[in-house]
């Protein structure tokens, strides 16, 4: 094994009583086709993979589910409420997706305005507290915000998920200090969801602490999604082990790396 | 008396025999009830429950399964 002895000295990343090797969750939209999709989530190295819950193509002119392709024993199902606009939308399809049979957990998605895909926290919040009695371990996604991100923990949720930049937009951490303070603040895990771009992002975002990423424009969406997958698994693991050596302080001024002693005359 | 009765399935009209099973209309759209989640008029019918209810004049129904999403 390749492991740095940084990532073995690593904590566990546990979300909801689940424990997972790979800081790195990956989406399933958008693939060029199933076989790329299939290679890139592979190369990524995750084991959590979002799926939307969706209608049935009733004239079955395309086999849209994603399960003939990811084999629900190797991979955890992490089903999501993306295009929801209510609490109450989404809390119906966080329990049609539980009802699939996996598991209980749900990435929770209220959105609340059309162009940027911002959430809508007050439906968030709304949602998170009917789902967490129900059972369901949620992961919010959110914006952020250091107070929602404390109400959102103080509601029971299993994790808290600040977005880097909006949706698909690929414009990497825009707030490195927002998400180190609500990861400073919050004891559940953190876990940036949307915005990366590209393998520096990836790499800034996992230095600011967070406990891990979630992705898939900017795999889906690259050239080749297989390589970008698999430098995305790379930037994970620096950024992570970036962390945890803890970088050099800042200075104003240069400060030479070769002794000033020793010159010749 | 009428032979068929309308329902709506995924937002589109369709005619039914009456007294259908839920069980009968995914097999007569030649779906897996395991491959399926079925809301019936709003409710989530369990599988098990699937050949036990029968569908009304009317009624909606949804047919989800999982797609690609991030």
């Amino acid at each position: 094994m390749t492991t740095s002895v940084d990532l073995v000295r690593d904590t566990p990343f546990t979300i909801g009583g689940r424990t997972f090797q790979s800081r790195l969750m990956v989406g399933t939209g958008k693939y060029p086709d199933n076989d790329t999709m299939m290679r890139a989530i592979d190369a990524s190295g995750a084991e959590i993979v979002t799926v939307a819950v969706r209608r049935v193509d009733l004239d079955r002119s395309k086999d849209t589910s994603v399960l003939h392709h990811l084999d629900p024993k190797r991979f955890f199902l992490l089903a999501n409420t993306a295009g929801c606009y209510t609490a109450t939308d989404a809390v119906r399809y966080a329990r049609l997706a539980r009802e699939a049979g996996f598991n209980d957990f749900v990435k929770l998605e209220v959105i609340g305005d059309e162009e940027t895909l911002l959430p809508d926290v007050q439906g968030l919040l709304e949602a998170a507290k009917i789902l967490v009695k129900e059972g369901f371990k949620v992961l919010a996604y959110t914006n952020e915000d250091l107070i929602t991100a404390l109400r959102l923990e103080d509601a029971g949720c299993a994790a808290v998920m600040p977005l880097a930049s909006p949706i698909g937009s690929g414009l990497g951490l825009l707030n490195p200090f927002s998400v180190r303070t609500i990861k400073r603040r919050l004891t559940v895990p953190v876990v940036v969801d949307a915005g990366v771009g590209t393998a520096s992002d990836a790499c800034v975002t996992m230095e600011q602490g967070v406990d891990g990423i979630l992705m898939n424009t900017a795999i889906a969406a690259a050239q080749d999604p297989v390589a970008m997958a698999r430098a995305m698994r790379l930037a994970v693991e620096a950024g992570r082990a970036a962390f945890l050596a803890g970088r050099m302080p800042r200075r104003e001024v240069a400060f030479p790396s070769s002794p000033t002693q020793g010159m010749l005359d | 008396m009428k032979a068929t009765i309308d329902i709506v399935i995924n937002g589109e009209p369709r005619s039914v025999a009456p007294a259908v099973t839920l069980l009968d209309l995914l097999t007569e759209l030649g779906l897996d009830p395991r491959a399926v989640v079925v809301e019936h008029n709003r409710h989530i019918v369990r599988r098990p429950s699937l050949g036990e209810v029968r569908v009304a004049p009317g009624d909606a129904i949804e047919l989800v399964h999982f797609v690609g999403g991030g």
